[in-house]
């Protein structure tokens, strides 16, 4: 794989990142908007906690039947003129694709947002081999010419500013006027637009990703607000498709059912811009269109998913509620968790594709607090994977020292309670005498971890234990 | 290629704990695909046909569209031709060859119409959708020997006709209507739904029309 991952590495890049004033400021915008466009468009709709329980249960059909929609599906597709291939992993699915690319003597690329395509590296291998591959959607273009991987999985530049972004134009757009006016978001958004119209024109290839793959008409699915991924589809000679193995849908009745649920989940819009259901090749007469089409089916490791404590997973359909709505990502954006996916939904599916020992870190960064499950189109139970991978990690002497002899020591007294409740009573009075003056600690011996970022709050003296005592509370 | 295939699926089985020869779980998906059966419908777009042209219209003016309604084919080059006015527009429009397009008394206009797919200068194109779909102001176009689809997107303004009689409460009511013309289980090429004009919100989350696609969508419901 060619993306490489830092996922081992999250706590040095949970501690870069808070200090990073530039990106602090930027994920302030993550932190509002997001929930509040979601929450009110909830309100607007009163089926809508239905829809999701519908597609939770569709998802969960799909993944039980996986094996026989991918067999309909691929004769769909071939009946519609289409070519479908199937990937093991990441580098079969880049040589597919290079292969179709060069069969062709393509020579530009432009790509419709896709993240199975960031997961297999596919940028990296078109370029490789001679082939420029250009990201057409605002957000994947800013991050392309930056050189950095997406930090949100539907806003894939959400950790910039507008400054940095005015910034990288002038540095890569030299053939513009030096002095032009950048300073309003339109004027940024007038250029891209114009630069890559010219790309759109003269790309060989367009790839997309698909956000449903439908059974019933061997259809591929895509939704965007900008349009990027339409003029990437339809004016090149080629449109290749990449989607993972999991993305199918019965019918389309089911994806009307999917489309309820992913834009409001994800940007807080009852409906995005455009869907476009797609189904082979332009067909006799027609006008416009790609004169071939393929998909590219991408296991990579989620058909060993299945069946285990992690099939929930496969349910997801890429919205990014979970991230939106996760303290831990508000606190340090999505490069920190150092590969492809972020946040919550990333520190479960990140171990799973590329290994407990290299991405075990990731599920340990949440506080449980579970706001992911609850803004969850599908309701993933994403807390508890999370746990899971926790506890594969311990039982794998994965965890550091500390963490390990910490988590010892605390059950050496969970085993004893009348110890623990000792040991309870004396550290509350101690922490309570200590910090009676303030009410809270700026500094702890064993804790600068946490008092280094925020304060810790003093005990007023007595344990919940005994409280609950006082207060006539059953004791077993 | 057909080894990854048969891995894969090979794979899958293995981790479902399930044969291939289970013809109980072929039987379970051939009957869901074959029925196609309707989910949850939400009621919002619901009512009889000035309901659900009102909810429709007041949906797609709340993503940015605007919205003209005429009594009369007839009527349609008279509202394209003062949209373009209002909006300092130049009295040039492209379009396919589309029957219900070519029929419409444009000569009672000024409008210059030159036909075929965009070659991306085209600054407004007209387009005939199929149908409306109220719950969310969506409009449904299909692709064909006379609508070339990227009339849809090119053009900086897309100005969309649609029969008052299509617009229908929700999107599984659209595939009712392509199943009854293309057949079970076939599609044309593309179809679009479209809801308001492009869209991008990736500079620090502002909200900015015309990203790739149309800057304005202009809908023109007949009758």
């Amino acid at each position: 794989m060619s993306v490489v991952a830092t996922s081992s590495r999250f706590k040095d890049n949970a501690h870069r990142a808070l200090g990073d004033g530039q990106l602090q400021k930027a994920l302030g915008n993550v932190r509002h908007n997001f929930i509040d466009r979601r929450a009110q468009a909830a309100a607007r709709l009163p089926e809508f906690d239905a829809l999701r329980d519908q597609a939770r249960d569709l998802r969960d059909h799909v993944l039980a039947h996986l094996d026989i929609y991918l067999d309909i599906y691929t004769q769909k597709v071939t009946a519609a003129g289409g070519h479908v291939h199937f990937a093991r992993t990441s580098e079969e699915a880049c040589r597919i694709i290079t292969d179709l690319a060069k069969a062709r003597g393509a020579k530009t690329v432009t790509k419709g947002k896709s993240m199975v395509s960031e997961e297999i590296g596919l940028n990296a291998a078109l370029e490789r081999n001679g082939i420029e591959a250009v990201e057409t959607d605002l957000g994947e273009y800013i991050i392309q010419i930056r050189g950095e991987a997406p930090s949100h999985i539907i806003a894939p530049a959400v950790h910039l500013n507008q400054e940095d972004i005015e910034h990288d134009f002038r540095r890569l757009h030299t053939w513009l006027p030096k002095d032009r006016d950048l300073t309003a978001p339109e004027s940024l958004l007038a250029e891209a637009r114009a630069t890559l119209r010219a790309k759109f024109l003269a790309s060989d290839i367009g790839i997309t990703g698909a956000n449903f793959l439908v059974a019933e008409t061997g259809t591929s699915v895509i939704v965007t607000n900008e349009g990027n991924g339409d003029l990437t589809q339809i004016l090149p000679k080629v449109h290749v498709v990449v989607a993972s193995i999991e993305k199918i849908a019965p019918t389309l009745e089911d994806v009307s059912g999917f489309m309820r649920v992913l834009a409001r989940s994800a940007t807080g819009q009852d409906m995005s811009v455009y869907t476009t259901f797609s189904t082979g090749p332009r067909r006799p007469g027609d006008v416009d269109g790609p004169e071939e089409y393929h998909v590219v089916l991408v296991d990579n490791g989620r058909s060993n998913m299945l069946g285990t404590d992690f099939q929930e997973m496969l349910r997801c359909i890429r919205c990014g509620a979970c991230m939106n709505h996760c303290p831990v990502y508000h606190a340090v954006g999505g490069h920190a968790y150092g590969w492809v996916y972020p946040g919550p939904m990333g520190a479960v599916l990140t171990p799973s594709l590329i290994g407990v020992a290299e991405a075990g870190h990731l599920p340990n960064a949440s506080t449980f607090c579970g706001r992911c499950e609850s803004a969850c189109p599908v309701r993933i139970p994403l807390p508890k994977l999370m746990r899971h991978w926790r506890e594969r990690e311990f039982e794998r002497h994965l965890s550091p020292a500390t963490v390990r002899s910490g988590l010892a020591l605390w059950a050496f007294f969970a085993k004893r309670p009348k110890l623990y409740g000792l040991a309870a009573r004396i550290g509350v009075k101690i922490l309570a005498l200590a910090g009676r003056s303030k009410g809270r600690f700026a500094w702890l011996p064993l804790a600068g971890g946490w008092t280094k970022y925020r304060d810790m709050p003093a005990p007023q003296g007595q344990t919940f234990q005994a409280m609950w005592k006082s207060r006539g509370g059953a004791v077993r | 290629m057909s080894e990854a295939r048969d891995d894969i699926l090979a794979n899958i089985r293995r981790s479902l704990g399930v044969s291939a020869d289970d013809a109980s779980r072929r039987q379970i998906v051939a009957t869901r695909i074959a029925t196609a059966a309707k989910g949850l419908l939400p009621a919002r777009g619901e009512g009889d046909i000035e309901k659900r042209i009102a909810t429709f219209r007041a949906q797609a003016e709340s993503v940015a569209a605007t919205v003209a309604r005429v009594a009369a084919t007839a009527d349609i080059p008279a509202e394209i031709a003062h949209f373009l006015r209002t909006n300092n527009l130049p009295a040039t429009v492209r379009m396919g060859e589309d029957e219900r397009l070519a029929a419409l008394p444009w000569a009672t206009t000024a409008i210059d119409i030159t036909k075929g797919p965009s070659d991306g200068n085209d600054l407004s194109s007209v387009s005939h959708a199929e149908a409306g779909v109220a719950e969310t102001g969506t409009l449904a176009l299909v692709s064909g020997a006379h609508n070339p689809t990227n009339l849809n997107f090119l053009p900086d303004n897309h100005i969309v006709i649609i029969q008052a009689g299509t617009v229908v409460p929700t999107y599984e009511a659209v595939w009712e209507m392509v199943r009854a013309r293309y057949g079970k289980g076939m599609m044309p090429r593309t179809v679009n739904f479209i809801t308001g004009p492009s869209r991008s919100a990736d500079i620090e989350q502002k909200m900015l029309l015309g990203a790739h696609g149309p800057r304005r969508l202009h809908i023109v419901i007949v009758g």
